[in-house]
């Protein structure tokens, strides 16, 4: 499975989802709404820029703080295809999965982009090229219960399906 | 085989002898606890796909807490749609507002949590009811939809840091310090995905209430839980709450479990720390903090809402005025605690001073309603995070501390160290 998209590169450790939702939106779940402040707070031209198939590309620890998976449905309903951090907290990387939102952990990331880069990343394979430079790279591909949720539709669709 | 206590936990749950770091888990849940702003999404989960049952009514702990009082139309909404749930579901433990607080809060005194059980929330901050030997761990909506309705979550199991505490806490010294000095170390990742297991003889010295403080900020270094094993302490708790003593299992890890990492806290050398704008990995010692002017003083949320907590704020305020220009806004945590700090007259003294008193709820330490701070707004708060807009406008600038700090920053209107405050005046004590 392959995905290309052009990347946003934010070079910062610890994004939190305070930044990435504000909780002055979480009187709302709807994806749509929360989408038009998506990392505001990091970044205030980012809802405007973002474009369908783009891919945020961070430093470690992205997705830290509170548990609202409103940080995983407002980056999803603005486009962003993929996520490329070189570490994920823990309850964002469950919300990610969960949803069927692909995340990719790889050493070092932001330094390997620059904002507008083109990126191919072939998931089931582990690898991805930067389209610019040329480079390819390697990661962990996702595990197999990861896959398995995504080609459900989703957690709840994987849980109804067996039957629980 | 040697385990940590996550692992005898977990281990217990699945009914297996031994489970080791990285194994993906399906383990049955005994706790939902449940508010108003991640519940609501996850019932419309379960609505939108026929899936709209609730595995055990009786385990479900519901508790509006974000923005109640509703503070707008669409706050009130999500209110309302976790009461319809309640009500169509037959939720035993139901808070209403006026009767409950913050949910954390509430459950941690609730009798309902006995140790060797798991705990779920839609909360990043559930990792609190771990201080009870529990393994509490925080999810997003889909998670929680999932374990409202088949009573399970998968996880991997943990890797287990250890936190060894040694000596006694001085005076003017908190278990607050003791979690942002453990972040300050480890860093805001260093705990990342792991649980953080607490002992060492310094434990026996602190109070459950101190200990809640211990495990509620794991999340703030990564953690997927923060747990203390069961003792004495732990025990008498208990009992005092009424949680049946057969449902205890106060599993203790094995000496010679592995640990990813094993920290010591020397208890005795620890000062005040205060964490700087805008990480909670950002803790220095409050000498570097003194002096810095603020705009408005914070205590409360579940990580420092707690009667203790009100009690050292009212032995600072007493016979003492909130600054001029300092805005101090007072939190209790749940409606018991107010209850009890109305009985031992601290309210007052907390009015007298020219503090704002607050109903029971998150309010502002996630910025939603209560003390919404405003542009380049200085906060001194005994909150659990400080990050950009944590608690309003993103250039308002957040500093944690205990509720003493707060109290004595208040006071003098720039950060202080409540060991150096002058002795309060005679006439106005």
């Amino acid at each position: 499975m392959k995905v290309t998209g052009r990347v946003h590169v934010y070079a910062r450790d610890h994004i939190n989802t305070d930044e990435i939702i504000p909780a002055r939106y979480l009187t709302s779940d709807d994806p749509a709404y929360l989408a038009q402040h998506v990392m505001e707070d990091l970044d205030p031209d980012f809802p405007k820029k973002v474009r369908p198939g783009d891919i945020v590309v961070a430093g470690k620890n992205f997705g830290t703080g509170s548990s609202r998976e409103h940080a995983v449905w407002a980056l999803k309903a603005a486009g962003v295809e993929m996520v490329i951090a070189e570490s994920f907290a823990n309850i964002f990387y469950r919300n990610a999965i969960n949803n069927g939102f692909l995340i990719v952990e790889l050493p070092n990331a932001p330094a390997h982009f620059e904002t507008g880069d083109q990126v191919e990343v072939d998931l089931t394979g582990g690898t991805l090229r930067n389209l610019r430079t040329g480079q390819a790279l390697t990661f962990q591909p996702l595990p197999e219960f990861a896959i398995k949720v995504r080609e459900a539709g989703g957690y709840l669709e994987y849980l109804k399906a067996k039957g629980t | 085989m040697s385990m940590t206590l996550a692992e005898k936990i977990l281990a217990h749950k699945v009914g297996r002898d031994v489970v080791r770091p990285g194994e993906l888990l399906e383990v049955p849940v005994d706790w939902v606890l449940a508010h108003e702003v991640t519940t609501p999404a996850a019932i419309k989960m379960l609505e939108a796909r026929e899936m709209d049952r609730v595995w055990n009514p009786d385990r479900v702990v519901a508790v509006p807490d974000h923005t109640v009082p509703a503070k707008d139309i669409a706050s009130a909404k999500l209110y309302q749609r976790l009461r319809a749930w309640v009500q169509r579901h037959g939720i035993k433990h139901w808070y209403e507002v006026g009767r409950g607080g913050i949910a954390h809060t509430v459950f941690e005194a609730s009798g309902l949590p006995a140790p060797g059980e798991v705990v779920v929330s839609g909360d990043s901050h559930t990792p609190n009811a771990g201080a009870l030997g529990t393994f509490a761990t925080g999810i997003g909506s889909t998670d929680l939809a999932g374990a409202i309705y088949a009573g399970t979550i998968w996880l991997r199991v943990p890797e287990t840091l250890r936190i060894e505490l040694r000596g006694r806490l001085g005076p003017g010294v908190y278990a607050k310090d003791i979690i942002l000095e453990v972040i300050r170390r480890i860093g805001d990742d260093g705990a990342r995905g792991m649980a953080m297991e607490w002992g060492g003889e310094g434990m026996a010295s602190l109070s459950m209430e101190e200990r809640f403080t211990l495990t509620n900020m794991a999340v703030e270094a990564g953690g997927m839980t923060g747990i203390i094993p069961a003792d004495e302490v732990t025990q008498a708790y208990l009992r005092e709450k009424g949680t049946p003593e057969e449902r205890w299992h106060c599993f203790q890890p094995d000496p010679d479990a592995e640990y990813a990492q094993v920290v010591q806290v020397d208890l005795d050398r620890l000062e005040p720390v205060v964490a700087f704008p805008n990480r909670p990995g950002n803790g220095r010692p409050i000498s570097e903090a003194v002096g810095i002017r603020i705009d408005q003083a914070y205590v409360g949320s579940c990580t420092n809402g707690r009667i203790s907590d009100l009690r050292e704020v009212a032995r600072i305020l007493k016979g003492r005025q909130v600054a001029p220009w300092v805005r101090m806004i007072i939190v209790p945590a749940t409606q018991e605690i107010y209850k009890q700090a109305l009985r031992e007259g601290l309210i007052e003294i907390f009015v007298e001073a020219g503090a704002t008193v607050s109903y029971p709820s998150c309010g502002a330490c996630l910025g939603m309603h209560t003390g919404v701070l405003g542009p380049n707004d200085v906060c001194i708060s005994s909150t659990n995070r400080n990050f950009t807009g944590r608690m309003g406008h993103p250039t308002a600038q957040i500093y944690l501390a205990s509720p003493a700090v707060v109290a004595a920053s208040a006071v003098t209107g720039h950060i202080t160290d409540p060991r150096t405050l002058e002795p309060a005046t005679e006439e106005a004590a």
